[in-house]
């Protein structure tokens, strides 16, 4: 144990405090200000609660989506030969460069009353922005990479011996997969879940945009806390910012209890 | 170079089996169709209304004063913010996987805090912290980008670090080199391509940035004002078409990143393949 | 098998989180009562599609408005946020049989997009729901001394104001400088006064609270507000010349009966009455006579119609191209950045 090792490990500690854990604690200290009935209160009006459940839905519909779509092209990256692979994989990465608020204004553009599918979704009675799908469509946009990005590496890493063995013995390709693939890739996969979840959750700014904000029909948890900022109530603001804080911080304890694969020694 | 980094290959290409041929054109196609209708297709709606009014009027909206001056601003703090995160970042990861100390797992998870975090909350919450001494100016941009890229680099480090072989440091610790010498000499090579990806996903997301930015940095035109403000400003102004020729110039910057990073990639590995 | 239950488990949780999503209404102070509305449905459903700040005042309206005979089983469905994006939410589609919004502007987008029928001015409030004026809200004590529109331009004296260009309601502070010296006027005030451009009036309000600068330009009523919610640390100045803030209401095309009547409510006295207990200065002269004791009096109040209208105002002053306010804040920026 060398002064150089404990230096290291106070900048490191030091820096994560001051950017990360500081504000964190400061919303957590906020929250709890006003006494666990206020924020108890604060939490369970109609509208916050329909934000809660709201929010849950949505992730609830585009995570299992992400899910689907990153096993798929996970697979495909790493177990096939297609060409145009590589284009698809640096594609995949775009909804991380992308700003909310241009995505908004896509989607705006795409689905919105004057837009290139709006008029025609429109005549088939199907309304997708300013509800639900259009914030289901705003988040499985922002989630997109993350499974195939965890499940990825996994596979590539893992080789396909045993699947080709199992294939010699005469499993079908469905079998195969469900023996002795997903187990293979299952913690990088429940990895990369978790994180879409935690990600879907905290979506705000395409959102924002897209949701027409309808109180008690469209407004998701993180409407809510810029609502609540906006109209001065500042104790219910961080009652909700905790809530997502919470929210969060569960996830994040799922993925240590997960204990991804190769994170920590 | 006196000595040759020593790569430690950290994928091994397994060999696409052609059984799948069938099912992996079918698995492609579902892909593709599924990163089109979601991905694809609202941002080529983006392009097209960016040239609605033509090139020449295209051109005028991304070379107009506040415009540029934005992007300039979005690009070098998005850079200044890579650059401290991507040096943090290694320093972080080596903490997490080298050292041990009570609650390691804790700090480990909080890590990814930001992704979970929802923007606006982070913008609200370094407001309050911070508040007077920084609100407005460019320290505050620099807080909410940090806050939000934070986990980039040390996400991509950590998996290479811990696939090291230690051998390789121990030999040269044997022979008399001193930490810092290995690190840099051994270890660091070695991280070189997590580093680079890591950091490009942060500049990528740092150029983007809105819900934290907006609160905190007062968006003072040719001061503290960013790229995705300013395309918010002409959608106000209803200005979509502006606003969509300032967002593909974004899109531009932040895909060529992303390219130039799988370019580099396949460089970086082409002797595995 | 450990992963498989831990996933099972998940599967689970998640429909059952899924399937409890249930309906819900308003927030907050009439929440309750807004609350009831929506679940019953009944006759009619109402969506009503405003700028942000008249939710406390609608929270009390709504419930109220339903206890008439008019309103009785008529359901709500509320939406608020800044007066520019909720009109071009409802242009592209967002459902709305009532819009309450900033600027006249954020309606007429309305009326070319064939959502709102032209004659909505032809009403007796001229197709205005509430009115204010441009003040300033300062420091308690007033420590700058600011009583009128010349003390803004004092040495060192830092003024907030949301951007005229993100916040269309922005442009009635502007307006306020506007009458009172001209362009040179808003000229000096934006180079070499205004510190931070706010997207929003809201925001600038918080902006200010927060500490930042001297002077916030305002609608009067966000100081009512803001006391109400517990910032007591400022206080209001109307300076004695000013402009008059009008915010129009209409009702869109396919509204059915019940949004006429929500209208009229929300025009008659009772109705007024709300706005003027949250700070409005109510449309009816008769409402504000009644209540003249909560409101200053400016010697000299500007309107919009005395230079000519919104059209002509937009167009000179507010045009991001060519408008004189963009070429100053372009000017702007040379002077203050680096």
């Amino acid at each position: 144990m060398t002064a150089s090792r404990l230096a290291l490990r106070f900048v490191a500690l030091g820096y994560l405090a001051a950017i990360l854990v500081v504000p964190v604690a400061f919303i957590l200290y906020k929250t709890l200000e006003p006494g666990p009935a206020a924020v108890w209160r604060s939490i369970t009006t109609p509208a916050a609660v329909h934000a809660f459940w709201l929010t849950i839905e949505v992730a609830a519909i585009a995570v299992p989506l992400t899910t689907l779509f990153g096993m798929v092209c996970a697979l495909v990256l790493a177990r096939t030969r297609v060409p145009g692979r590589s284009v698809l994989e640096a594609l995949i990465d775009l909804p991380f460069a992308v700003s909310p608020v241009v995505i908004g204004l896509a989607l705006f553009l795409l689905y919105g009353r004057e837009g290139w599918l709006g008029p025609t979704l429109a005549e088939a009675g199907i309304q997708v922005i300013f509800s639900v799908p259009g914030i289901v469509l705003a988040t499985v946009f922002v989630c997109l990479p993350f499974v195939v990005r965890e499940v990825t590496p996994v596979l590539r890493e893992v080789g396909d011996e045993a699947e080709q063995a199992a294939t010699t013995l005469g499993a079908s390709p469905w079998q195969t997969f469900r023996r002795i693939t997903l187990p293979a890739v299952r913690w990088g996969l429940a990895y990369g879940v978790v994180l879409a979840t935690a990600r879907a959750i905290g979506e705000f700014g395409a959102v924002s945009v897209v949701s027409g904000k309808v109180s008690g029909e469209t407004e998701t948890l993180t409407l809510l806390v810029e609502k609540r900022f906006t109209n001065f109530d500042l104790a219910g603001a961080y009652a909700a910012s905790g809530l997502l804080a919470a929210i969060a911080l569960a996830t994040l304890l799922a993925m240590t209890l997960i204990n991804r694969k190769g994170a920590v020694a | 170079m006196g000595t040759t980094a020593v790569t430690v290959p950290t994928r091994r290409r397994a060999r696409p089996t052609r059984r799948l041929g069938g099912a992996g054109a079918l698995g492609f196609g579902i892909s593709t169709l599924w990163l089109s209708v979601i991905v694809l297709l609202p941002l080529a709606a983006l392009v097209d209304r960016s040239l609605h009014d033509g090139l020449g009027e295209f051109w005028r909206d991304i070379t107009a004063r506040q415009a540029v001056a934005a992007l300039r601003f979005t690009i070098l703090i998005s850079l200044a913010v890579t650059v401290i995160n991507a040096v943090m970042g290694v320093l972080i990861a080596w903490v997490l996987v080298r050292d041990e100390f009570p609650g390691r797992r804790v700090v480990n998870a909080l890590i990814d805090l930001p992704f979970a975090l929802p923007t606006v909350v982070a913008g609200l919450t370094l407001l309050a912290l911070y508040g007077d001494a920084v609100a407005y100016t460019k320290w505050a941009v620099l807080l909410a980008l940090l806050f939000v890229t934070l986990p980039f680099v040390v996400r991509s480090v950590q998996p290479v670090l811990l696939a090291l072989d230690r051998e390789m440091e121990d030999a040269a610790a044997s022979l008399g080199a001193r930490p810092a010498t290995v690190f840099r000499r051994i270890v660091l090579p070695n991280l070189t391509g997590a580093i680079v990806s890591g950091a490009a996903l942060a500049f990528a997301r740092a150029v983007g940035e809105f819900g934290s930015v907006v609160l905190i940095s007062g968006n003072k035109p040719f001061d503290t004002q960013v790229t995705a403000v300013y395309a918010y400003k002409q959608v106000e102004s209803d200005n979509a078409t502006g606003a969509a020729a300032v967002s593909v110039t974004l899109l531009a910057l932040s895909l060529g990143v992303l390219v130039a990073l799988r370019v580099f990639e396949r460089w970086a590995t082409r002797h595995d393949r | 098998m450990r992963f498989r239950q831990l996933l099972c488990a998940v599967a689970v949780l998640a429909a059952v989180l899924a399937a409890g999503a249930c309906g819900g209404a308003s927030d907050e102070s009439g929440g309750a009562q807004v609350a009831a509305a929506s679940a019953d449905g009944g006759r009619q459903t109402l969506s009503l599609v405003a700028f942000s700040t008249p939710e406390v005042v609608y929270d009390e309206l709504i419930p109220a408005f339903r206890k008439t005979e008019d309103g009785a089983g008529v359901g709500f469905k509320t939406s608020y946020g800044a007066s520019g994006e909720q009109s071009r939410a409802v242009e592209a589609g967002l459902n709305a049989d009532i819009v309450h919004f900033s600027v006249e502007p954020d309606v007429t987008r309305l009326v070319k997009a064939g959502l709102i029928d032209e004659s909505w001015k032809s009403g007796p409030s001229k197709g205005i729901g509430t009115n204010s004026v441009v003040s300033f809200i300062v420091r308690k004590g007033n420590p700058k001394d600011i009583r009128g529109w010349d003390d803004l331009l004092r040495p060192g004296v830092k003024v907030v104001t949301p951007n005229p260009f993100t916040s269309g309601a922005a442009k009635w502070n502007i307006l306020g400088a506007y009458q009172h010296g001209g362009l040179s006027f808003v000229e000096k005030l934006i180079k070499e006064h205004v510190t931070v451009q706010p997207k929003s009036g809201r925001e600038a309000l918080q902006t200010f609270t927060g500490g930042e600068g001297d002077v916030l330009i305002s609608y009067e009523y966000e100081y009512t507000l803001a006391a109400r919610k517990g910032q007591d640390d400022v206080e209001l100045v109307v300076p004695d010349d000013t402009f008059l803030i009008e915010n129009p209401i209409a009702i869109t095309k396919d509204a059915g009966p019940a949004a006429k009547a929500f209208l009229d409510y929300v025009l008659s006295p009772a109705g007024q009455q709300f706005f003027a207990n949250w700070g409005y200065r109510p449309v009816s002269k008769e409402v504000f006579d009644r209540n003249r004791d909560k409101f200053a009096t400016p010697s000299k109040i500007t309107s919009i119609a005395d230079l000519g209208g919104w059209e002509k105002v937009d167009k000179e002053l507010f045009d991001p191209q060519t408008g004189s306010v963009a070429r100053i804040e372009e000017e702007a920026g040379v002077s203050t950045g680096d």
